[in-house]
């Protein structure tokens, strides 16, 4: 073994660790993500009490502002009633129906604007034309057209989710390394198998990122469909706690959102996890 | 044997990169290509690899002229350019698709453990170093067993120790597959240690200006005085095609 080749294993040695050690790693990761839900959770449970003890001990009135325990309370009487339930599927269903046609449409065109150069040039000017218009500019529009029924609120939140998707897709595209794709040039793949075994796995770290953009306007474009006249939903909760004077109802609507929201967003961001382990990503370490 | 048949390139902004290059390489010959940036070297590699067309003339490897990427030349570029998103094993397999999964897997194995990264089938890339990298590199373009092996430049970004080390694992390779190996690069001391000859190269059109056969025993000490003389003589022979382009540049001027 010459004196460079002993250099060069040192290095090895140094790095095998990185084979023999996996379980402790994987053990590590879960009592990690245990800690990291426990540290997110703190911030808003301290407020809450904080509030909570305001209103008790008098130093604030909680009519306008009402105290956990009171939004709580409305969440649970809405709950068992079986009221909540028939709102929350009323607004997933559209969210559901607007965020999958956003994603089909979006994706279908996006990845034909990203595969040819004459189809960008002919679609892209005027989709950006239109993605400069606010979306809630199409509501009347869609009224007219499609009515005011379940059509036109999931038209609105697809017309939402289909911009980010449809972005995200093409600058995907547009910046996969053209070096890679030699490399599947070499090794003489076809285009479908260069789609499958390069183009695909380039584009899927920027793409998940695109379907959870997407789906974050739809949460917000589903408040907006609501507003504009519908007998379930939470945002009729929304409007109806407004009518009706009952801030409570209000923000124990909010609060469903943002954990609806936040669970649709950890379905996506979990379920394509294992598929992007690979990624390099910058992770800080405190 | 791979011929190059007077191969011209001109690329579409009438840069003349390749001007009548005519060449032989025998079979398991270690040739390395030398010369000034623009000298052709690298369209010359991208020519052989079937990923660009000369413009005129044509090379053949064994009586097949080679249009587009064959499946006896392999290629290893600058860069590793490893797929992130495979693991070492799984890159090293890339090209081997076609085959069987038991003899995709033999082949992987021997190849990883030629270059001494059998323990690192695993790992994604982003765990590996710059020289591990580069090793992957080789031994996915070894795998399938080409006949010919082009690398362009594949060790300049690597520090010097690495570097040499990398210089043992090609020639222990080579000495298993005797593959032929044509060798683009820019650092003389490569080529006088790793090659059986040395072309230079000179640019506006590229073409080849001096060949110097290195009639030296393997293995080489690349401290040794023979490799010192040979680093001159191919340095002296740099020089003399540089300056002579240089006189070329000169010369319209001086006819005004």
């Amino acid at each position: 073994m010459t004196a460079i080749e002993r250099f060069d294993n040192l290095g090895e040695a140094r790095d095998s660790r990185i084979v023999s050690a996996t379980h402790p790693i994987i053990e590590k990761k879960s009592k990690r993500t245990a800690e990291r839900f426990l540290l997110g959770l703190a911030l808003p449970l301290l407020l809450g009490i904080g509030w909570e003890l305001a209103v008790r001990a008098g130093w604030a009135e909680g009519r306008l502002m009402p105290p956990p325990s009171r939004i709580f309370l409305t969440l649970y009487s809405l709950a068992v009633t079986g009221e909540l339930w028939i709102h929350i599927g009323a607004t997933l269903a559209r969210v559901g129906a607007g965020f999958a046609l956003g994603v089909i449409a979006g994706t279908l065109v996006g990845a034909l604007a990203g595969a040819s150069r004459l189809s960008r040039e002919i679609l892209d000017p005027s989709l950006q034309g239109l993605r400069s218009v606010p979306s809630i500019a199409w509501v009347p529009l869609f009224i007219l057209w499609l009515g005011i029924f379940e059509e036109s609120k999931i038209a609105l939140i697809a017309v939402g989710c289909f911009f980010p998707i449809y972005l995200g897709v093409l600058a995907a595209i547009q910046s996969v390394d053209r070096k890679t794709v030699e490399v599947g040039r070499v090794f003489r793949l076809t285009t479908p198998q260069l789609v499958r075994r390069i183009l695909l796995p380039a584009i899927l770290p920027a793409y998940v990122v695109a379907l959870r953009q997407g789906l974050g306007l739809g949460w917000m474009f589903v408040v907006a469909a609501e507003f504009m006249g519908a007998s379930e939903g939470l945002g009729y909760l929304l409007i109806d706690g407004q009518q009706l004077g009952k801030p409570d109802q209000i923000i124990a609507a909010i609060v469903t959102f943002a954990i609806l929201g936040k669970i649709t967003d950890g379905l996506i961001a979990s379920s394509s996890a294992p598929f992007l382990t690979w990624q390099d990503a910058y992770a800080p370490k405190h | 044997m791979l011929y190059v048949e007077s191969a011209d390139k001109t690329y579409p902004n009438g840069t003349r990169a390749l001007a009548g290059l005519n060449l032989e390489v025998e079979e398991g010959e270690i040739v390395a290509v030398v010369g000034g940036s623009g000298c052709g070297k690298s369209t010359f590699l991208r020519l052989a690899a079937g990923l660009d067309q000369p413009t005129r003339g044509r090379i053949r490897l064994d009586g097949e002229t080679i249009t587009r990427p064959n499946p006896l030349v392999g290629i290893i570029f600058q860069e590793p350019r490893l797929l992130p998103w495979l693991t070492v094993e799984q890159n090293v397999g890339f090209g081997l698709a076609d085959r069987p999964r038991a003899e995709r897997e033999r082949l992987v194995r021997e190849v990883l453990e030629r270059v001494g990264l059998q323990n690192y089938a695993h790992c994604w890339p982003r765990e590996l170093s710059g020289g591990q990298a580069q090793r992957v590199a080789i031994a996915r373009a070894l795998a399938p067993h080409p006949k010919v092996l082009l690398l362009d430049e594949p060790f300049s970004a690597l520090d010097a120790f690495t570097r040499a080390s990398l210089h043992e694992h090609l020639l222990s390779l080579w000495h298993a597959f005797r593959p032929t190996l044509v060798l683009v690069t820019h650092d003389v001391e490569e080529a006088s240690v790793l090659a059986d000859r040395v072309l230079v190269m000179q640019p506006n059109p590229g073409r080849i200006a001096a060949t110097i056969d290195v009639d030296l025993a393997r293995p080489r000490d690349r401290y040794g005085t023979e490799i010192e003389a040979m680093k001159r003589r191919v340095l002296w022979a740099l020089d003399k095609s540089l300056r002579r382009e240089s006189g070329e540049a000169l010369s319209p001027a001086a006819a005004i």
